[in-house]
């Protein structure tokens, strides 16, 4: 039964070299491509750090990070690439049913979860994220296999049990909210756990992540309405990763508003438009919201200039788009060239994430499936009946 | 007396108090008002919200979260259709989660006719209540029900939907709540916004106990053996009336006022009908797809042998809306008249 899957390993060491020679020859023509141009609109936070002196390395511009810092974020978002490159293999395999995630949005979900205040209770930050947020639950912590578990329905996935899609996420031990399918709830919900942790007082926040198309929802308007109530002001980081389609519509032709942040400055909300393509950028753009947001007490909003990478999900066949940015390899060839990493140890980060994944899948292969009488688990706190039949 | 606006509000204080309530919300909850029926005056955890019922839910979902105790209103019931999906994430979110996330929270809401409140002021929802799996479901029909249904309500662990009849929201019981001062115009003094020079004006509350009525427990009003009525809210004093009125010819009939729509109290029906073999289902919400529908294919279901009679549900007509005109609203939802011919019918009736 427990067929081997390393066979089928060796994609994301495949891309990084295919995509690496595509990619060398745009990097030529600079802010060529689509998300670059999107950038564009942009004031790049690392242009405003440029006078900082913080420069033991020999590169031009990496915002005042450590070099440690740098390893530890292209780290980071190559395990979450691969991970999610194992993740549609097992869709591929038939290993599972449904994939949805996040590749192509690791510049911004690493730094994001890195810069968290990770915990759980009222001390600590509260997550609401969508279903393109593993990065960020890779920079928390996760390991790869729980990843792998929820993919396979298995009764060992932490976050559901097996009774959730892929990219479901659910940690309390991190304050990681469920993941919900229905767009843009996620939002309002955020104003909450935020209104219990402005009068906890330790001055945490509720950050909130979401896409483009869904801002459509009231739900969204409603996020905006209840952060910014005067003297009543939460602190919640709001966001929304502007991948510029919802599912097959694409953002012209939907959108009125000149940029999605314009919405947040009508109810005095701080906001910005930022190229989630770049890891450096969305750190400092991250951190500086969040100072902003636990001093004050207020909301703050943040745009993400972001690409599907692997397009909506397994229903539009979740295969890469060449033509697309890819923020991990670029931001692995700004490192190589700058000499903070050698080609052949990104290299071994990349092999050695592809082992963890095979394993992963082919432990949660062995793993149990949920029982089908425990569909009447946790249907009330501490399974009390709910059955009506045996009421 | 107390009231039933007056009861909740006592329950409210005593959550506040007690309980661990932190935030009591929704649309003019909070001063000057105190909420459309003054359920909420002089509360000290009590706010008003924008006017959004999706935020106000979002909001109870988000506090429960973060492991605070909060009670959410929907101003009228007619207005929390827009909500329903996040009832329902609010009702799935523990069962998703495979038992990680808790969401204890109640949201009370007005519902039902018997005001002439027209087409956007006589909603009913239990029906469609009973069809948000996750939820516990309460309907209380006194002031001292209101008040323990509301102290089991914040204390579940689970969501609870408090659903509170407007029609009886100056209903007055007939039983104290333990710590109730039995002068009514005391407690009056005590507890209610004085309509003019108003500013400043703090309650004095009672010294109020504890008093749990357990959720999933119904309760007999009226005791006898030939036909069994089950209802709930508002429709349990037609019904007491008719079952007063009908003895007086010797008829004796059993009312069970249900208290909970889930869970709900099946033992107290299985036994009541096994008695009477005989029962009526009496509700106002609309009857296609009605609660008392599932109730009475339960009792075909486990009595079938033992009935004497077809188990009938007398409930709203399946009408878009209620009318303002007194003649249209009366038939749409149940009337006296029309539970007196429900019951005369199925006495009538021969095996
Ligand atoms: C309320 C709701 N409506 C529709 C859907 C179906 N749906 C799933 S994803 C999606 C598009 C979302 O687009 P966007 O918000 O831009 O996020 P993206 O998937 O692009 O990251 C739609 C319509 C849904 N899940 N929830």
């Amino acid at each position: 039964m427990a067929q081997k899957v390393s066979q089928q390993g060796s994609r994301s060491l495949k891309n990084r070299t295919d995509s690496k020679s595509t990619l060398s020859s745009k990097s030529n023509k600079k802010g060529d491509t689509k998300s670059k141009t999107k950038a564009g609109l942009v004031k790049p936070a690392s242009s405003q750090l440029r006078t900082k002196k913080i420069k033991k390395i020999n590169t031009s511009d990496f915002g005042g990070l450590s070099q440690g810092l740098l390893l530890i974020i292209h780290d980071l978002m190559v395990k979450s690439r691969v991970l999610e490159e194992r993740v549609i293999k097992i869709y591929k395999a038939g290993e599972g049913y449904f994939w949805i995630g996040g590749p192509g949005e690791e510049a911004f979900g690493i730094p994001l979860g890195l810069l968290a205040r990770k915990g759980q209770g009222l001390a600590n930050d509260w997550f609401h994220l969508h279903y393109r947020c593993t990065p960020t639950l890779i920079a928390l912590g996760m390991p790869m296999i729980d990843a792998v578990r929820l993919m396979m329905n298995r009764v060992t996935d932490p976050s559901t049990g097996g009774r959730n899609f892929a990219g479901h996420y659910c940690f309390p031990k991190w304050n990681v909210a469920p993941v919900t399918s229905p767009i843009e709830v996620q939002y309002p919900l955020a104003c909450g756990t935020a209104h219990a942790q402005k009068r906890a007082g330790f001055n945490a926040i509720s950050i909130v992540t979401g896409g483009d198309a869904g801002t459509a929802e009231g739900d969204f308007a409603s996020s905006l309405v209840w952060s910014s109530r005067k003297g009543n002001e939460l602190p919640v980081l709001i966001t929304v990763q502007n991948n510029g389609f919802g599912i097959s519509t694409p953002f012209d032709g939907q959108h009125g508003e000149t940029q999605i942040a314009d919405r947040a400055k009508a109810f005095n909300i701080r906001s910005r438009v930022i190229n989630g393509n770049d890891p450096i950028e969305s750190y400092l753009a991250i951190k500086e919201e969040m100072e902003y947001i636990r001093k004050t007490g207020k909301p703050s909003f943040i745009e993400v200039k972001v690409t599907r990478l692997y397009g909506h999900s397994s229903a539009d066949g979740a295969n890469r788009k060449n033509e697309l940015f890819d923020s991990v390899l670029e931001f692995e060839k700004k490192l190589i060239s700058a000499g903070i990493i050698k080609d052949i140890e990104a290299k071994s980060i990349w092999e050695k994430y592809e082992i963890e994944g095979v394993q992963a899948q082919e432990k949660a292969r062995t793993e149990p499936s949920p029982t089908s009488q425990s569909v009447w688990d946790h249907v009330f706190v501490d399974n009390e009946n709910a059955d009506w039949r045996k009421f | 007396m107390a009231s039933m606006a007056q009861a909740i509000r006592m329950a409210l204080h005593y959550g506040e108090a007690h309980l661990g309530v932190k935030d009591i919300f929704g649309q003019d909850v909070g001063a000057p008002l105190g909420g459309v029926f003054t359920a909420t005056q002089g509360l000290q955890t009590a706010w008003n919200t924008p006017l959004d019922e999706r935020g106000i839910i979002s909001m109870a979902m988000g506090i429960a979260m973060a492991g605070d105790r909060c009670v959410a209103e929907i101003q009228f019931a007619d207005y929390i259709f827009n909500t329903i999906d996040l009832l329902k994430i609010a009702g799935n979110t523990l069962w998703c989660t495979n038992g990680q996330v808790p969401l204890p929270m109640v949201v009370m809401t007005p519902v039902g006719a018997g005001i002439f409140g027209s087409v956007y002021h006589s909603h009913s929802f239990d029906a469609w209540a009973s069809r948000i799996p996750g939820w516990k479901i309460v309907m209380p029909s006194n002031p001292l029900d209101a008040y323990g249904l509301m102290l089991s309500a914040i204390k579940d662990p689970n969501p609870v939907l408090y659903l509170k009849s407007k029609a009886l929201m100056r209903h007055k019981g007939i039983e104290l709540i333990p710590g109730e001062p039995s002068d009514e115009k005391a407690l009056k003094a005590m507890i209610d916004k004085p309509v003019q020079n108003s500013a400043g004006w703090k309650p004095r509350w009672p010294d109020l106990e504890e008093y749990l009525v357990p959720i999933g427990k119904g309760k007999i009003v009226h005791e006898g053996h030939h036909l069994t009525i089950v209802t709930y809210s508002r429709m349990v004093h037609l019904c007491t009336e008719i079952a007063e009125k009908l003895a007086q010819e010797n008829i004796s009939i059993e009312v069970i006022d249900l208290r909970s729509i889930y869970p709900y109290d099946w033992d107290m029906i299985k036994t009541s009908v096994l008695k009477t073999g005989r029962v009526l289902f009496v509700n106002e919400d609309t009857d296609v797809t009605n609660f008392g529908e599932h109730l009475a294919y339960r009792v075909t279901q486990e009595c079938f042998y033992q009935l004497m009679a077809r188990p009938k549900v007398l409930a709203g007509k399946n009408l878009p809306g209620i009318g303002l005109n007194p003649n249209l609203e009366k038939n749409s939802v149940p009337q006296i008249q029309d539970i007196e011919l429900a019951v005369r019918d199925i006495l009538e009736e021969v095996p």
